[in-house]
């Protein structure tokens, strides 16, 4: 009898890891923090451009080496700006960004940024385009073209080698542009949401590239969409921001296992969690739109960004 | 005029002025458009003098050329690399300041630099208004070319039509001005059109032909 009680318990059990899982319960938690110095540190950084809009407001971000780190928010929150900071492109009116332990000081070849518009030289064709850059890093002619023609291959656009970008679509511009990325295997890679422009079946090829190109080589990613869906099948970590002004809101843990499916139960629910999350921040935001204008007109302090909404 | 040989050997001797002025106007100007593209100093310091010399009439500059290298081909050349060289200069300036910032961007992020970043990116990325600005250089050279060739015992189309002028030939007259038209629209419409075509098809700036 005891054997029996004993079996119910553990189908019992079994039953509500299950449920709990459906539910998406337990799978997002909180960032934990890290032990060991982080790669990237973005420490109290704000920016407030020309024209006196706060595009970013004590953002503070971590990011560990080998990490996949995903920000999602709303259009304008400043997703790109930050991204803009970490490669060098902008330099943030407060607080600092290192990168092992570095200040970042303009572009450098430990970074990558891909643009969220496909950033490719229109006079170059496919093969060239990425080919100048790999022998700007110093890659001999011969060597420098069989790598080209491998990464054209792996973002399934063999035959267009020749092709000039303008005479290809959207998407596969954004291809080459991750091709050219990947060829030239930096540490870190920035990507702006590099996949918007791509129907489901490419994008999900897509997801698979940049996965088997993370694990293999452990690199450090920072990717910006704002699909929470294909934030939570490519991060380890997901970043929600909010915009007006533009500030994390959350820092998820995602202790869901690889491979992931984007149909899953679980994922599909705490996706639907999180863009309740940007709902509500965004209604507040509505809310407070007059107080963020009279912070964005006067000399705003940089101080610590209200705490909206509970941890998920 | 035309059968005698006279014509060709006067154009001839015409085109090979200019193409050694207009050579040089175009080595000179497009870096000199660089530079004052790219370097604040010096467009705070020269681009004031650029334009404001911009304004000047080619021609004008024949007395100086005259007194600094007396009744030479030096003083011809002079005047059309100071006709032509300017206003490639600015073309090219202007060029380079509209080039899309993302394109700079990009090289930024993939580490190109130096020789390889004015070579393999600046230029070419600004090649479309370059071109535009050595065509406008052209024309200016050509017209430079003739005012002082008219007013300069030299040889060339210029003194072909001073010639005609003198001898009371309209004819010839009109015929040397036929030529100087010719040759204007060859390398205006055809030369610098096909070579504008072809850049701006391959830079996707155009519409495919249907
Ligand atoms: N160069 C600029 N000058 C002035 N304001 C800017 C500039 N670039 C961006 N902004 C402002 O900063 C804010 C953040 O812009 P950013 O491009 O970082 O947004 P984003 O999160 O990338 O949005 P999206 O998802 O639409 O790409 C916006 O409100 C925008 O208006
Ligand atoms: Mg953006």
């Amino acid at each position: 009898m005891w054997r029996q009680v004993g079996g119910r318990f553990a189908l019992l059990t079994r039953a509500v890891r299950r449920a709990r899982r459906r539910a998406g319960i337990g799978l997002l938690t909180p960032r934990v923090k890290r032990a060991g110095p982080p790669k990237i540190d973005v420490s109290r950084v704000g920016h407030r451009f020309g024209n006196q809009v706060v595009a970013l407001r004590d953002v503070n971000i971590e990011v560990h080496a080998g990490e996949f780190v995903c920000l999602v928010g709303p259009s304008g929150c400043g997703k790109t700006t930050l991204l803009y900071a970490l490669a060098g492109h902008l330099e943030p009116s407060g607080g600092r960004i290192t990168i092992d332990g570095l200040r970042v000081k303009g572009p450098g070849p430990d970074r990558l940024l891909v643009f969220q518009e496909p950033a490719l030289f229109p006079w170059l064709t496919v093969r060239q385009n990425l080919v100048f850059a790999l022998r700007a890093r110093g890659l001999s002619r011969a060597d420098a073209d069989a790598r080209a023609r491998e990464y054209v291959g792996r973002v399934h656009l063999d035959g267009f080698e020749e092709t000039l970008p303008h005479q290809l679509s959207g998407g596969m511009r954004m291809r080459v542009q991750l091709a050219r990325a990947l060829a030239l295997d930096p540490a870190v890679l920035l990507m702006d949401e590099p996949f918007a422009a791509l129907d489901a079946q490419t994008r999900s090829h897509m997801h698979q590239l940049l996965q088997q190109v993370w694990l293999r080589d452990r690199k450090t990613v920072v990717f910006v969409t704002h699909d929470v869906r294909e934030a939570l099948v490519l991060g380890d970590r997901v970043i929600v921001m909010a915009a007006r002004p533009g500030r994390v809101l959350q820092d998820l843990d995602v202790r869901l296992e690889r491979p992931r499916d984007p149909d899953d139960d679980a994922l599909v629910e705490m996706s639907r969690r999180i863009r309740d999350e940007l709902r509500r921040a965004e209604a507040a935001g509505a809310a407070e739109g007059r107080d963020a204008r009279i912070a964005a007109d006067g000399a705003a302090p940089l101080g610590p960004a209200p705490h909206l909404g509970a941890p998920l | 005029m035309a059968a005698d040989g006279r014509l060709g050997a006067a154009a001839a001797r015409s085109l090979g002025r200019l193409a050694q002025g207009y050579a040089f106007s175009a080595v000179a100007g497009v870096p000199l458009g660089v530079l004052l593209a790219r370097s604040a100093l010096l467009r705070g310091a020269l681009r004031p003098v650029v334009l404001g010399l911009q304004a000047l009439p080619s021609i004008c500059w024949l007395p100086l050329a005259i007194l600094w290298f007396g009744l030479s081909e030096t003083a011809i050349l002079f005047v059309v690399v100071m006709g032509s060289v300017l206003a490639i200069a600015i073309a090219t300036e202007d060029a380079i300041a509209g080039v899309d910032p993302l394109i700079l961007r990009a090289a930024g992020t993939l580490g190109i630099r130096g020789a390889r970043f004015h070579a393999g990116v600046l230029l070419p990325a600004a090649l479309p208004g370059i071109l535009t600005g050595l065509k406008l250089g052209w024309s200016f050279a050509w017209r430079a070319l003739m005012a002082g060739e008219l007013l300069f015992v030299a040889g060339g189309l210029g003194q072909l039509l001073q010639n005609g002028r003198e001898l009371l030939d309209a004819a010839q007259v009109m015929g040397v001005m036929a030529a100087i038209v010719a040759i204007g629209v060859a390398v205006d419409r055809v030369l610098f059109r096909i070579l504008e075509l072809r850049v701006r098809r391959r830079w996707g700036l155009l519409e495919e032909p249907a």
